[in-house]
C-alpha cells in the first residue's frame, strides 16, 4: 500500500518557486522584454522563409542520416566483444560535450578544401567538393548526433533480455530471424523517439551554421536572429524568428514527449550479450568494417586538431590565455548558479506522483533561443550595468539557463529514488531541513550532481553562442577568440587553442564527475 | 495505551476500518491475509497515510496530525532501515540528533547502543559491509537508543532465516523490555506470533479486529484467518 503524497515542505516550495519563476522570467521574461523593446513584432520576409525551410530540411536529413547510420553500428557493438569496446563506447559520449567550434575545426581539417579527403579525391582525379552550406551542416551535426543515437540504439540493444537471445539460438534462430522478432519490435519503439530527440537538437543549432552555413541558401532560424541583431539590429524581426522557433521546438518537443527513450545516461552500457547468431564470417567482417568506419569517423577530426596543435600550445599568445581564463570563470559560475536553479526544482518534482508543470517548465529551454535570452537579459539589465560588463555574467547565466532540462534529466531519476527509498525513514526519524540535505539529499544525490556539474562546466566553456553578439576584444572567451583566430586565418594559433579549449572542456567534466564518483561506496 | 478511535482508511477501492485499544506495555502481533491492510494500518499509527476519518491516541492524547518523526514511536520498515551512505555509528546517531552533530556523551551511547546488540567495533562499517542479520542490529540499536514507548515492525526480519529472525525477535523482547515498549508486529508466520506476542489483531475483510490472545485464535480461527492459515475452521459452533 503505497503513501499518499506527503505536502513538500516549506523550504523547498520557496525554493523551487522561487527557480521556477526565474526560469520562467529567463525564457519567456525575455522574448517579452526583446518584443517590448521592438515595439512589437515585425513582418517576415523572403530570407526569414528561406531560413524556416532550411532549419527544418537539414535538422530532418542530419536526424535521418544519424538515425539510419547508428543502426548497423549500435548493432555491431552489441553483438561483438573486442579491446578497446568499453573505451570506444565511453568516446561515443564525448561528442555531446564536446566545443562545437573544436569539432567543427576539425571536421573542416578532414573534409575541408584542403583536408585529407580532398587531397585524396584530388589524387585521384576528380574535382574537390566544398562543405560550406547544406551538406557542411548535415555533416557537422551527423558527426554530433550519430555517436548519441548509437548510444541511445545501444541502450535498446541491451535491454533485450539475454534469456530472448538463448531462447532464440535453442530455436535455431538465424540472424534474420533475430532481426525480424527481437531487433525490429525494438527498432519500432526506440526509433521514432530517437529521431525526433536529435531533430530538435538541430533546430535550434547556432555555432554550426555559424561557421559552416550563412548565406541565402544556408542559414538557420538561430543564424538569421543572431543577424538580425547583429548587422540590421532588427530588434522586431529577432523577436518574431525567435517565437517561430518556440513554437517549432515546442511542436517538436510535445512529439518527443509522445515517444519513448531508453532512460538514463547509458549506466552498465559495456555490458556485451552472449550471442549464438553472429558467428558468420560474412558478418563478423560487416561489422568490423562499420565499427573502422564509424570510429575513424568520429575520432579522424579530432586526432587531426590534436596532431596539429598539441605543438602550438606553448607558443599560444597572451589574449588566448586570458580568453581561457574568462571562460574558466565564466563556466564555474554558470555551473553553480545551474545548480542552484536545479536542485530545489528536481526534490520538488521527485516528491510529486506524475510528470506535471513543473518538469515541464524545467525543459522549456530547450525551445528557447539562447540569443533571446541574452539580448532580453541585456535589455533589462542595461539600466543597471553597461553591456560591456554584462557579457560576461549575461553568458554565465545563459549557458546555466540552457544546461538546466540536461541536469534535471541526470538528478530527478536519482532525486526520485532517493524520496522513494529513504524518505520514510528520515521522516520518521523526523530528519528535515538543513540536516537533511547534508545527510541524506546530497549524499545519496553526488554522482549525478558531480555529473551534471560537469555536464554544465563543459557545456559552457565550449559555447559560442551569446557571447558572439556581446564580447568586445578585451571580453572573449577561448570559444570566441578560437573563432576570431579562424576568421583571420591564423590557423596554427587557431589548432592550438582548440586544443586548449578541448582540454579544459573535458578536464572540467572529469574533474566534476569524478568528484561525484570518489568514495561513493554505497 | 494506544487506541484507533473508530478509524477509517481509504484509497482508491481499498477500505479498512479500526476501533481498537491496546494496552501498554503489551506485545501484538498482526495477523491477516497479504493486501487486508496491515503495513497500511502501521503507516496511519507512525503518521505515513493519513485516515480519511477518526483519530489515533497515545495515552489519551491525540497525534492524528503530528509529523512522523515527533510521534512517540519507532517504526521498522520490511526494508530500507538504513541509510546505505553513513555508517553504522552514524545510522544509529541519527536516532539521537537528526543532525548528527553528537556531544561526546552521546557518542558513548551510540557505542552502548551497538555494544547491547552484538556490535562492538563495527562502528565505522557502512551497510553493505554487514551481513543482512547485523543490519538489523543496528536499526535494533537505534530503535534502543530513541527509547520511543511504541514500538512497530513491518516485518523487518522477513528476509532472514528462521533461525536468525528468532534470535532477532528474542532482541526485540530484550529492548522491549528495557524501554518499557509497547510492540506491534505485523507477521505472516503463527509461530512468530505465539511465541512473541500474547495478544494478536486479525486485519481480514477490511476490518482490524480488536487484540483477542493469540493461542486461543490460532485454535479457533474465524472463517477469513482459517483460509489465509490453510486449516478447517472448526464447523458447528
Amino acid at each position: 500500500m503505497a503513501d499518499r503524497a506527503q505536502p513538500l515542505s516549506l523550504p523547498l516550495r520557496v525554493g523551487a518557486g522561487a527557480a521556477a519563476a526565474l526560469v520562467l522570467a529567463l525564457t519567456l521574461g525575455t522574448l517579452g522584454a526583446v518584443l517590448l523593446r521592438a515595439g512589437g513584432a515585425s513582418a517576415l520576409g523572403a530570407a526569414d522563409w528561406a531560413a524556416l525551410r532550411f532549419t527544418l530540411t537539414q535538422a530532418f536529413v542530419s536526424a535521418a542520416l544519424s538515425v539510419l547510420l547508428a543502426i548497423p553500428v549500435a548493432r555491431a557493438l552489441a553483438r561483438r566483444r573486442f579491446p578497446g569496446r568499453g573505451i570506444l563506447i565511453t568516446l561515443l559520449g564525448a561528442p555531446f560535450i564536446l566545443p562545437v567550434i573544436v569539432a567543427v575545426m576539425g571536421i573542416l581539417t578532414i573534409f575541408g578544401r584542403s583536408g585529407l579527403v580532398n587531397d585524396g579525391l584530388a589524387a585521384l582525379g576528380f574535382g574537390r567538393i566544398s562543405i560550406y552550406g547544406f551538406h557542411g551542416v548535415v555533416l557537422a551535426h551527423v558527426f554530433f548526433n550519430l555517436p548519441l543515437a548509437v548510444r541511445l540504439l545501444l541502450q535498446g540493444w541491451l535491454a533485450i533480455p539475454a534469456e530472448r537471445f538463448r531462447l532464440s539460438a535453442a530455436l535455431g534462430f538465424r540472424p534474420g530471424d533475430i532481426a525480424r522478432h527481437l531487433e525490429r519490435p525494438m527498432l519500432r519503439a526506440l526509433l521514432p523517439g530517437i529521431f525526433v530527440t536529435i531533430f530538435l537538437i538541430c533546430l535550434t543549432s547556432f555555432a554550426v551554421a555559424l561557421t559552416l552555413g550563412g548565406g541565402p541558401k544556408a542559414t538557420t532560424i538561430e543564424l538569421a536572429i543572431y543577424q538580425a541583431f547583429r548587422f540590421d539590429f532588427d530588434l522586431g524581426r529577432a523577436a518574431t524568428l525567435a517565437a517561430m522557433q518556440l513554437l517549432l521546438c515546442a511542436i517538436a518537443a510535445g512529439t518527443a514527449m509522445r515517444f519513448s527513450l531508453p532512460s538514463g545516461f547509458g549506466a552498465g552500457l559495456d555490458r556485451p550479450v552472449a550471442r549464438w547468431d553472429a558467428g558468420a564470417a560474412t558478418l563478423i567482417l560487416q561489422d568490423a568494417a562499420v565499427l573502422t568506419l564509424g570510429a575513424a569517423f568520429l575520432l579522424a577530426p579530432l586526432a587531426a586538431i590534436a596532431l596539429a596543435g598539441l605543438p602550438q600550445l606553448a607558443g599560444l599568445p597572451a589574449p588566448v590565455w586570458h580568453a581561457a581564463l574568462r571562460s574558466l570563470g565564466v563556466a564555474l559560475g554558470s555551473t553553480a548558479f545551474a545548480l542552484a536553479l536545479a536542485l530545489p526544482l528536481a526534490l520538488a518534482v521527485a516528491q510529486r506522483r506524475r510528470a506535471d508543470l513543473l518538469e515541464s517548465l524545467g525543459m522549456l529551454p530547450l525551445a528557447t533561443s539562447s540569443l533571446i535570452l541574452g539580448t532580453g537579459l541585456f535589455l533589462l539589465l542595461r539600466p543597471i550595468a553597461s553591456p560591456g560588463d554584462l557579457a560576461l555574467p549575461v553568458t554565465a547565466l545563459v549557458n546555466a539557463t540552457m544546461a538546466l532540462p540536461f541536469i534535471l534529466r541526470a538528478l530527478i531519476p536519482a532525486a526520485r529514488d532517493a524520496h522513494e527509498g529513504y524518505g520514510r525513514l528520515a521522516d520518521s526519524l523526523g530528519l528535515a531541513g538543513v540536516a537533511r540535505l547534508r545527510l541524506l539529499t546530497l549524499p545519496r544525490l553526488r554522482r549525478p550532481l558531480g555529473f551534471a556539474a560537469g555536464l554544465t562546466a563543459a557545456l559552457s566553456m565550449g559555447d559560442l553562442g551569446v557571447i558572439a553578439l556581446f564580447a568586445d576584444g578585451e571580453r572573449a572567451t577561448l570559444p570566441l577568440q578560437l573563432y576570431r583566430l579562424m576568421g583571420a586565418y591564423r590557423m596554427a594559433d587557431a589548432a592550438g587553442a582548440a586544443v586548449l579549449l578541448l582540454a579544459l572542456s573535458l578536464g572540467l567534466f572529469w574533474i566534476f564527475d569524478r568528484g561525484g564518483r570518489a568514495d561513493a561506496d554505497a | 495505551m494506544l487506541t484507533l478511535d473508530t478509524i477509517t482508511v481509504r484509497q482508491d477501492d481499498f477500505r479498512l476500518s479500526a476501533d481498537l485499544s491496546v494496552a501498554q506495555g503489551s506485545h501484538v502481533a498482526l495477523i491477516g491475509p497479504s493486501g487486508a491492510g496491515k503495513s497500511t494500518l502501521l503507516s496511519v499509527i507512525a503518521g505515513f497515510f493519513p485516515p480519511a476519518s477518526g483519530r489515533v491516541l497515545w495515552q489519551g492524547q491525540d497525534i492524528t496530525g503530528a509529523a512522523p518523526g515527533t510521534r512517540p514511536l519507532s517504526i521498522l520498515f520490511q526494508d530500507q532501515n538504513l541509510f546505505p551512505h553513513l555508517t553504522a555509528a552514524e545510522n544509529v546517531g541519527l536516532g539521537l540528533r537528526p543532525d548528527l552533530r553528537l556531544a561526546a556523551g552521546e557518542h558513548e551511547a551510540v557505542s552502548r547502543a551497538l555494544t547491547r546488540t552484538g556490535l562492538a567495533g563495527m562502528e565505522n562499517r557502512k551497510p553493505a559491509a554487514l551481513s543482512g542479520g547485523q543490519q538489523s542490529r543496528v536499526a535494533l540499536a537505534r530503535v534502543l537508543l530513541r527509547s520511543r514507548p511504541l514500538m512497530l515492525l513491518d516485518e523487518p526480519f522477513a528476509a532472514l532465516g528462521p533461525a536468525l529472525k528468532a534470535e532477532m525477535l528474542d532482541l526485540v523482547a530484550e529492548i522491549a523490555e528495557e524501554t518499557r515498549a509497547t510492540v506491534l508486529m505485523v507477521s505472516h508466520d503463527p509461530g512468530d506470533a505465539l511465541r512473541f506476542a500474547p495478544d494478536t489483531i486479525v486485519v481480514a475483510d477490511g476490518i482490524a479486529h480488536p487484540p483477542q490472545p493469540t493461542g486461543a485464535l490460532l485454535d479457533n480461527p474465524p472463517p477469513a484467518l482459517a483460509a489465509y492459515l490453510d486449516v478447517t475452521p472448526p464447523s458447528g459452533r
